[in-house]
């Protein structure tokens, strides 16, 4: 790789961090933004290579906090590296790999392991979230503060709500103190117990065991009261219900230092999805209603979401045919986030630089992360992308070592063209 | 009776009336419409002659197999698919999964693939998940019939009861009939409201509330949590099994407390229209959900003839799909 710099011209500039949206270009010199030009789009400094972006969006490379991999433990379904070429093929710069492996990431060594393989992938910058308990076993505490120093970007229990209140409150009080921020999934572990679906009229009739979409909001209240009385910084993971993003809102209110994310599936599919035992629809929370779907939307549009994710899950196809109680839930996601986020504005008329915010914006400044904005100084994590060309998903041809797609066969709207990395290409439509 | 079925000429025109099954596969109770349901239940109906005679069996299904995959133990419908397809002429072949390789492991898909190859003609699935049924007639070659997928659907059930119903009433439509107990659980309510309401029948459901599903009412069905609403002027009582592990404390309190409220005893099936019959699919639980003086009334009780219709019904579906499969190859 030669040393020369790089400009990226003739491009419709999306930089949610500085509000900008407009036509401009961005010069790129050792791994770095190295200028901004907001509105010419001239080509500058004389020896650079030229990258015509042909008017194609261009943003920050997405941030993409809720990745699992099979790595390690469970190679057969994705590796850091099979991740992270999907991730470039989707425009995804950064992410972030759950804790839930084999082993667990409950102590700085696992941590440790998977920076040091994050070194040697190029496609994307990998960071390791580390288990706020023990074997993620929701008893006792992990070593959070070491993991933290080992360069965990967040702790979680994963999809495993932490039952028991007082660990964690105690895991938000004792994450507090080193500004590390607490993502817990809200489902009430008595109500999802066993159920593979939303309760409702469908689930009933295709004889599903089902919980009650109540049993999210009933556990983020508890949540919310353990964050306020704690001062602990709280991300609820993927809030999927109208009900929880009401609590949510009036928590947000109060001032309470509280972040959700919500899952690219639950804004783009609902309930119906599952429509004939359909597993790759079998998602974990499971499939709401419309309404909530609707909420979700104009969660993300008001700022209640803050941050958008793919919830990126690998299964095999052993694991997802069978049948729909017994199949793995979740889906793959790191390819289609973006087409999917663009489709929600083609569809549902959300600015764009709102949607871009979710992924890009949102997600650096929450955790601190190098990249997620153009700005001058900032690391060259750039995306292109064609946001009106049509693409039809098939799941078969997904870079992804796991192909449960519950995209496969739709038709989106908004195509990667170029991944930067550190300034690097390492993905190219062409 | 033995002489008259068994003569050519009416065998020949019960022949005549099997036509090619709507669909590949019998999933589900709502793939019938009216017409194909009343030419299904007028089939079986002449059906029921044969198994009553000396010589039960005919050639019509000769050279077909009949595989019989049942992951749940179940006897009484494994006979009945058995005693169908033998008296059809059809090699019958019977699989439990107890000591085969699923138990070993393997995958309902690879089971699936594995039987295909030997090539049978009909494949008769009893598994404990929804959906498995539909699963599985994704995989193979040959025509699949659903008999039970967890709480989903059990569709000859439905048909082998409104065949019951319509001999002893003459007539579907413009009956209420009130299934009662652990609709929640019950593949046999969910295929049977879908069937009745095909065939124009009222229908209630009638239980606790823990133990009818949320949406139900959406089904095209009454819901009642009392039986002396739910009953009231019903002309078939339709009682579901509860087993006895949901019996202390998870879903209803106790066994007693259950009977007492929504067991049926002669006390609350007074409330029904005049000449009202009682149905159950079994097994019962004689005691808990229904008293054995009302079980075993031959005036009241249809549940010995629902047995009996169940191999014709059967018959019948087996030799409708195997009509399509004939107009297939």
């Amino acid at each position: 790789m030669s040393n020369r710099p790089l400009a990226l011209v003739n491009a419709r500039l999306v930089d949610p961090a500085s509000g900008y949206d407009g036509p401009g270009a961005v010069l790129v010199r050792d791994g770095r933004i190295a200028q901004v030009d907001k509105g010419g789009g001239a080509a500058p400094s004389g020896d650079a290579e030229v990258f015509d972006c042909h008017g194609a969006m261009l943003s920050p490379g997405l941030i993409d906090l809720r990745v699992k991999t099979g790595e390690p433990g469970a190679e057969t379904k994705e590796t850091l590296q099979s991740a992270a070429r999907a991730a470039a093929a989707g425009g995804v710069t950064s992410f972030v790999v759950q804790p839930d492996t084999d082993p667990a990431v409950d102590d700085p060594s696992v941590a440790d392991f998977i920076l040091r393989r994050a070194r040697d992938i190029a496609q994307a910058r990998i960071y390791p979230a580390g288990a706020v308990t023990k074997g993620l076993a929701g008893e006792l505490m992990a070593e959070i503060g070491l993991m933290r120093e080992a360069g965990c970007v967040y702790f979680t229990d994963v999809d495993r709500p932490i039952v028991d209140s007082r660990v964690l409150m105690r895991a938000l009080q004792y994450a507090a103190s080193f500004g590390a921020w607490i993502a817990h999934r809200p489902a009430d572990p008595w109500l999802s117990k066993g159920a593979a679906a939303t309760s409702g009229e469908l689930a009933a009739r295709l004889g599903l065991p089902a919980a009650p979409a109540a049993a999210e909001a009933i556990m983020l209240e508890r949540d919310l009261a353990l964050a306020a009385i704690t001062r602990g910084r709280l991300l609820v993971d993927q809030v999927s219900t109208a009900a929880a993003l009401e609590a949510l809102s009036r928590a947000k209110g109060h001032g309470t230092s509280v972040a959700a994310t919500a899952s690219i599936n639950h804004l783009s599919f609902n309930e119906l999805d599952i429509g004939d035992y359909r597993t790759f629809a079998k998602l974990d929370p499971p499939l709401r209603a419309e309404a909530d779907r609707q909420a979700l939307i104009e969660g993300l549009a008001s700022g209640q979401v803050d941050i958008v994710v793919s919830a990126h899950a690998p299964a095999p196809a052993e694991d997802k045919r069978l049948p729909f109680e017994e199949a793995a839930p979740g889906a793959v996601g790191l390819e289609t986030l973006l087409s999917a986020l663009l489709t929600l504005h083609h569809q549902d008329g959300l600015p764009l630089i709102d949607l871009m915010r979710a992924v890009t914006w949102a997600p650096a400044k929450l955790l601190g992360l190098d990249g997620g904005r153009l700005a001058q100084g900032a690391s060259a994590d750039i995306t292109v992308c064609d946001i009106g060309a049509p693409v039809l998903i098939d799941a078969d041809k997904l870079v992804s070592r796991s192909k449960n797609s519950p995209f496969d066969g739709r038709r989106l709207q908004g195509a990667v063209t170029a991944t930067f990395v550190g300034g690097r290409q390492v993905y190219s439509a062409s | 009776m033995a002489k008259i079925i068994g003569s050519a000429s009416v065998l020949d025109d019960l022949r005549g009336r099997i036509f090619p099954f709507p669909h590949r596969h019998f999933l589900s109770a709502g793939d019938l419409n009216v017409l194909q349901a009343n030419a299904l239940l007028d089939l079986a109906d002449g059906l029921v002659g044969l198994s009553r005679q000396t010589t039960k069996t005919v050639d019509w299904l000769a050279g077909r197999t009949l595989m019989n995959l049942f992951f749940e133990n179940s006897t009484r419908t494994q006979a009945s698919f058995e005693l169908a397809g033998k008296r059809l002429g059809a090699d019958v072949v019977n699989m439990s999964a107890r000591g085969s390789s699923m138990a070993k492991g393997e995958t309902l898909v690879d089971t699936a693939v594995t039987l295909n190859a030997m090539h049978p003609d009909l494949l008769v699935i009893r598994h404990a998940s929804s959906g498995a049924a539909a699963l599985l007639s994704q995989k193979v070659g040959c025509s699949v019939v659903n008999a039970g997928d967890g709480r989903h659907e059990h569709p000859t059930q439905a048909v082998l009861d409104a065949l019951s119903i319509r001999r002893a009433f003459g007539r579907v439509e413009g009956l209420t009939v009130a299934i009662c107990g652990d609709v929640q659980h019950s593949r046999v309510a969910r295929s049977n409201v879908a069937l009745l309401n095909t065939l124009g029948a009222h229908v209630r459901l009638v239980g606790p509330p823990t133990l009818i599903p949320s949406g139900a009412d959406r089904w095209g069905a009454e819901v009642h949590h009392t039986m002396a609403s739910g009953l009231a002027g019903a002309d078939v009582v339709m009682m579901l099994r509860l087993q006895l592990e949901r019996m202390t404390g998870a879903l209803v309190p106790s066994a007693r407390e259950y009977f007492h409220f929504h067991g049926l005893d002669r006390e609350k099936f007074a409330v029904t229209a005049p000449g009202a019959k009682v149905m159950h699919p079994g097994p019962m639980n004689r005691g808990v959900e229904i008293d054995s003086d009302l079980a075993d009334d031959p005036t009241i009780s249809l549940i010995r003839d629902q047995v009996e219709m169940g191999v014709a019904v059967r018959m019948a579906v087996l030799a409708c799909l195997a009509a399509r499969l004939e107009g297939q190859s």
